[in-house]
């Protein structure tokens, strides 16, 4: 450590080497950020009082985070008690040639394109993939093979979620008024170096294109998890209605 | 602020007077063994919400850390809570058929045409939305429209909404604040210099005479800073300045537009990878009831290094081309 310039003070990484740590030991998260955030003030010689203040008015700073969270859920709950996701599922059966991975690959398309058109309030994980997106992936399933079991029900669960995060991500950087692009545009100022919006989001397209290749892949890839692990327990009607259109999961 | 109709911090009260009811209804939950300690964190989140501008930054300070000595201490326990059968649920959707998903469809349509729409609205000279906010209040809005539509629908009542509420708040538990509080350790990291010391080691130790290498540490660098401070937007400004601005541009005279979009999208691999970007990967995992609360990083992290693997090619390829 002391071969750098003297300048930089290089302890605060501890309070990085404390969350690393305490997400390998599976500590309680919150727990683990506390500590970390205690040890990185005093490692950068803040007063326990100083650092109590900082964590204070950040919390109390930052409370439009949870809000688009936790504002939502009282009315999904309430339809969730009424039968929301069972409608969801029943709505996913009317489609013979519904699949996990291909109703995941639909969404992916939606939500990257409509995220690339500035509308990213158009899914999200209270709103969206609870309550109609993982149900209906689950009920692709169901639909095919009858009962999942309980890993592959997590899994198909856990890529509803991730599907979501991917076009969000990688669709809303193409879209030139979002905060990304303005923040690049104004670092890149302070270094005197002036780069138009425009051109940002429009090299942003090759990955965006990339991202979905990707992830479309790997929804492929559950479909075909999926068949290797119940394709023995399909229900006679599918293998039928199989047959007959000459179809293959 | 006071220019503005509809204010965020009446959503603020809103949240704050349903976790004062979901408090009460924990402390009287004969059904769940930590009833006193949950109810005081919920409680204690209703006072951050409710009067969070007029507490002291030292007693809100004391706040943060009893929470999470709560939560660490697993004080934040499930409860007992009335549901329908399997069997009445699936009866009660054939009945409502679609009428279950206009409400739910509500909330992000309404969000939408609020802040796309009514952004700029005036009333009588003053906006309609938080003009810093009008995504959230739209979102609000949207809310509370579709929980009016889905009471209609279902002949339920608010109360029961709040019931629910508690029910998926609950079912998520500390998880809820997580987002929350590691934005808070962000800010810390940035005031002690966290970030200063990542670019210094990353600039120091490794040499970058070669693009390839120059671009790989970029890349790299976005990615894995991204995945300690669990937002990309915190990673740009110091890899720009250590790596980014003097090498890749200065040296390899790089197009800035396409090291800055793709050297972005580096940190969102990293967004997919970390538990630190609680709100896209533990929140969810909570919601969708998984066992293993990295369940959701995990199946990203075979999207996010293939991604990664591209991004360095096409950064590779495209920044002197152009």
């Amino acid at each position: 450590m002391q071969a750098t310039q003297g300048a930089v003070n290089l302890w605060p990484l501890i309070g990085v080497a404390v969350i690393i740590a305490g997400f390998i030991l599976r500590q309680n998260p919150v727990m683990v950020v506390i500590i970390a955030a205690v040890v990185t003030g005093l490692t950068a010689a803040m007063p326990i009082d100083k650092i109590l203040i900082s964590l204070g008015t950040g919390f109390v700073k930052t409370r439009n985070l949870p809000l688009i969270l936790l504002l939502p859920l009282g009315v999904i709950g309430l339809l969730e008690r009424y039968g929301l996701k069972e409608q969801a599922q029943r709505i996913i059966a009317k489609i013979k040639s519904a699949t996990a991975g291909r109703l995941l690959m639909v969404y992916l398309f939606v939500r990257e394109l409509t995220a690339g058109l500035g509308l990213v309030s158009l899914g999200g994980h209270p709103q969206m993939v609870r309550p109609l997106i993982a149900p209906m992936a689950e009920g692709a399933t169901e639909n095919r093979y009858g009962s999942i079991p309980d890993q592959l029900l997590y899994k198909i669960r856990a890529m509803a979620a991730a599907t979501d995060n991917v076009g969000l991500f990688f669709g809303e950087d193409i879209f030139v008024a979002f905060g990304a692009i303005v923040l690049m545009q104004t670092i890149l100022r302070g270094y005197s170096i002036e780069v138009n919006p425009l051109h940002m989001a429009l090299w942003g397209i090759p990955t965006a294109i990339s991202a979905f290749t990707i992830h479309a892949f790997r929804l492929r890839r559950l479909d075909v998890e999926i068949e290797r692990e119940l394709g023995f327990q399909k229900t006679a009607e599918t293998v039928v209605t199989e047959a007959f259109t000459g179809e293959k999961a | 602020m006071s220019s503005t109709i509809l204010p965020l911090n009446y959503f603020f009260i809103l949240l704050g007077l349903t976790l004062s009811v979901i408090s009460i209804m924990s402390f009287r939950d004969q059904g769940n063994p930590r009833r006193i300690a949950t109810g005081s964190f919920w409680a204690l989140y209703a006072v951050v919400f409710l009067i969070g501008d007029l507490l002291l930054p030292l007693v809100a300070g004391i706040i943060v850390v009893a929470m999470a000595l709560i939560a660490g201490l697993g004080g934040v326990s499930l409860g007992k809570y009335s549901q329908f059968t399997a069997e009445e649920r699936h009866e009660s959707a054939v009945k409502l058929g679609n009428r279950l998903l206009y409400p739910a469809l509500i909330i992000p349509f309404t969000t939408m045409i609020g802040s796309v729409v009514f952004q700029k609205t005036k009333i009588g000279g003053m906006f309609l939305l938080d003009q810093k906010n009008f995504t959230l209040v739209s979102l609000g809005i949207g809310c509370i429209l579709a929980l009016i539509v889905a009471c209609r629908f279902t002949g339920s009542t608010p109360v029961q909404a709040m019931r629910e509420a508690r029910r998926l708040i609950d079912s998520m538990g500390w998880a809820v604040v997580l987002p929350h509080m590691l934005a808070v350790l962000g800010l810390l990291f940035m005031d002690a210099g966290v970030g200063k010391a990542v670019a210094n080691i990353t600039t120091t130790y490794i040499p970058m005479d070669f693009k390839l290498v120059a671009v790989a540490v970029f890349c790299l660098g976005m990615t894995i800073f991204t995945m300690i401070m669990g937002n990309a937007f915190a990673a740009f400004p110091v890899m720009a300045g250590g790596v980014g601005v003097p090498i890749l541009m200065g040296v390899f005279h790089g197009n800035p537009a396409i090291v800055a979009a793709i050297g972005m999208f580096s940190g969102y691999c990293g967004t997919l990878m970390t538990p630190m970007a609680a709100n896209f990967n533990i929140v969810p995992a909570a919601l969708l009831d998984l066992p293993d609360k990295n369940g959701v990083i995990k199946v990203q992290i075979m999207t996010a290094l293939p991604l990664l693997v591209v991004n360095i090619a096409l950064m590779y390829f495209l920044m002197n081309a152009f």
